[in-house]
């Protein structure tokens, strides 16, 4: 089991998540648990609280997961997702308030050395909080 | 008075049996898809054009299983309606709308019959449900100018009110969203410039609860 935090990132655009996460995976490698979706249950633009779910249980952690979101429907659906997990899990997932593709670096990073999920968050958040 | 008592007799004397539920979803499922071109346009207008085919999508989800669905009580079934919008929508009106369903399903527990205070009590749960989810409120153009609206006609009714009240209360709150600045959404982003145009949103939950009047009043 990881012991790191993990990262999820969610977009409307696979492509977007997708990118995020090459650039998480420069900078990390395999050191932190990753996972990415994108688009909506028809393969739109859009997010599927499904494949939040699975990406949930791909980058799973116990030391818990931060997901990264672009707009609006991503973080809704995003917690949806979250109601949707194993209960004892629910606690450990937060979703983050940040740039969806520096917040992701920045956490990843952050997550690589070891951090706690609270660092791991404020890492992703104080991008925005500048 | 008199009509305090009709009201009441009515409401009172609403069953859901399996054949009024899967019609009344199959009513709410009908307009929302009908409307699908509409809500987009609103949505092109000030958002990402995808509300109209998002709830598309998630109601004809609902209709694929509405065997399954309406063969529950009343209460299962809306709920399963609302888990159904959730996975399948793909935006946030999916889990908006699939918690309205949810809530009020979940708040109708035992509810053999359906009276109007057990109606709007499970309406008040809903939408304080969806103004946590979304954290908004009344003003901000959304969804909820016109459930908040709709809802505070039914309650005012406490039987003076007819469907057809609710139904007109509904629409002229869709229509007053047409001046405000989006405080929530995607339209937020455009600040002002979200002037002139109805919110999408409110026009579907105006259409949802205009197919819910309609529906019950069929069956009065």
């Amino acid at each position: 089991m990881a012991k790191n935090v993990g990262i999820v990132i969610v977009s409307h655009s696979p492509d977007v998540a997708k990118g995020a996460a090459d650039m998480v995976r420069q900078m990390v490698g395999t050191n932190v648990p990753l996972a990415w979706c994108g688009g909506n249950p028809s393969g739109g633009l859009g997010t599927s609280v499904e494949a939040i779910v699975k990406a949930l249980d791909l980058a799973w952690s116990d030391a818990g997961v931060v997901i990264m979101v672009d707009m609006g429907g991503a973080e809704t659906n995003s917690e949806m997702a979250i109601e949707m997990v194993l209960e004892k899990r629910r606690p450990k997932i937060v979703v983050c308030n940040g740039p969806i593709v520096e917040g992701a670096v920045m956490a990843a990073t952050e997550s690589s050395g070891g951090a706690t999920l609270d660092r791991v968050r404020r890492a992703a958040e104080e991008l925005y909080a500048r | 008075m008199r009509r305090d008592g009709r009201w009441r007799r009515r409401t009172k004397a609403m069953k859901f049996d399996q054949r009024t539920t899967r019609e009344m979803i199959q009513t709410i499922a009908d307009t929302v898809i009908g409307s699908t071109d509409e809500l987009t346009e609103l949505d092109r207008a000030i958002g990402d054009a995808d509300h109209g085919v998002n709830l598309e999508r998630g109601f004809n989800a609902v209709l694929a299983k509405i065997d399954s669905i309406s063969a529950q009580p009343i209460d299962a079934a809306l709920s399963e309606v609302g888990k159904t919008l959730i996975l399948s929508v793909g935006g946030a009106s999916g889990p908006l709308y699939g918690k309205l369903f949810a809530t009020i399903g979940q708040h109708l527990t035992n509810a053999d019959e359906i009276t109007n205070e057990r109606v709007v009590a499970a309406c008040e749960q809903a939408i304080s449900v969806i103004k946590t989810l979304g954290r908004s409120d009344v003003g901000h153009k959304t969804m909820l100018d016109v459930l908040v609206p709709s809802l505070d006609q039914l309650r005012m009714a406490n039987g003076v009110c007819s469907l057809r009240d609710v139904r007109k209360r509904a629409h002229e709150a869709a229509v007053e969203t047409i001046p405000m600045i989006a405080r929530r959404g995607r339209a937020s982003f455009l600040g002002e410039r979200s002037q002139g145009h109805m919110d999408p949103g409110a026009r579907s939950s105006e259409l949802i609860v205009a197919a819910v009047c309609d529906f019950l009043e069929t069956r009065q």
